[in-house]
């Protein structure tokens, strides 16, 4: 069993991902090159941060026609779990694999610090090992992580409860404090934070551990 | 094929923040420029595209506005297609 990490020109984070995965947790993973469109044997597939296509446009705008998110899509509906973190996340909106949108931060600053979160769809997959229970700190680094969407898609999140993570203090001026989000089906998330700098204690905490495990379920 | 010459004009909704804006406005103020009561900014995007005719251009034109110029989720856009030189002359 083994995870994927896109690259795209661009991205930054996606060492990172791979170190949490396999370095920390030994979860085999392999890098993806966005001109791929080969995912078979992989569990799941990690949409890294970074800067995909230099973020022309909109963050995220090009990349969405990368190759090898077309397969993605297939992916996602076979049932694959996506995680899309930061500038995946950015992608995973563009892409309508989630609704909604990322746009400048409220302040216009870029924002790098660790931020209190709680946890508030439970059910899903995706954090179901957190220590903490519904409390984590994790890091985000981000200059448009500004999550909008219309009223009727806020009312939809909350009534599906689809709504993963809210900010305890928010940064950015996300509407209704939402830090990261879930598909219907729960097997794709998308968050600002990224859980892949909160792998080990040494860099001042833990708390992203759960998500990184929650790719192989 | 005839050329065609287009601008894609993208905008924020109304109801979106647009942070870069306020800022903007804020410097007009300090410029000595008072009475800036709205300041919004878009993109501006300019195209020539081959097409049969004015209607395929359109068409063409209008997928790209909607799907990779713009994000409806939180942009509008307006579209302008300049009429052919040859029929200027005409």
């Amino acid at each position: 069993m083994s995870i994927g990490v896109v690259v795209f020109p661009g991205s930054n984070c996606d060492r990172d991902v791979q170190w949490a995965a396999e370095g920390i947790l030994g979860i085999p993973t392999k890098f993806l090159w966005h001109e791929t469109t080969d995912l078979s044997g992989l569990e799941a597939v990690v949409l890294p941060g970074g800067f995909s296509y230099g973020d022309y446009l909109r963050c995220g705008a090009i990349a969405r026609f990368a190759p090898v998110l077309n397969s993605l899509v297939e992916f996602v509906e076979r049932g694959g779990r996506v995680l899309g973190i930061c500038n995946g996340f950015q992608i995973l909106t563009e892409l309508g694999l989630l609704p909604g949108a990322l746009t400048r931060n409220r302040d216009l600053h870029f924002i790098c610090k660790s931020v209190d979160l709680t946890v508030v769809s439970k059910e899903s997959c995706w954090f179901k090992t957190n220590a903490n229970g519904d409390d984590l700190k994790l890091p985000i680094a981000h200059g448009e992580g500004r999550y909008q969407c219309s009223k009727d898609t806020l009312h939809m999140l909350q009534d599906k409860n689809l709504i993963a993570l809210r900010y305890k203090h928010n940064p950015n001026g996300s509407i209704y404090d939402i830090a990261g989000i879930i598909n219907n089906s729960g097997n794709v998330l998308g968050l600002m934070p990224h859980p892949e700098r909160a792998c080990d204690s040494l860099l001042g905490g833990t708390d992203g551990k759960g998500i990184i495990e929650a790719l192989l379920g | 094929m005839p050329n065609f010459q287009a601008r894609v004009l993208v905008s924020l909704r109304p109801s979106v923040l647009d942070p870069a804006g306020e800022a903007t406005k804020s410097a007009a103020t300090r410029l000595g420029v008072d009475g800036v009561q709205k300041l919004r900014i878009g993109k501006s995007v300019d195209l020539s595209i081959e097409a049969l005719n004015e209607n395929e251009a359109r068409q063409k034109l209008e997928i790209l506005a909607e799907r990779l110029l713009s994000n409806p989720v939180i942009e509008d856009w307006k579209l302008e297609i300049y009429p052919l030189l040859s029929e200027n002359l005409k």
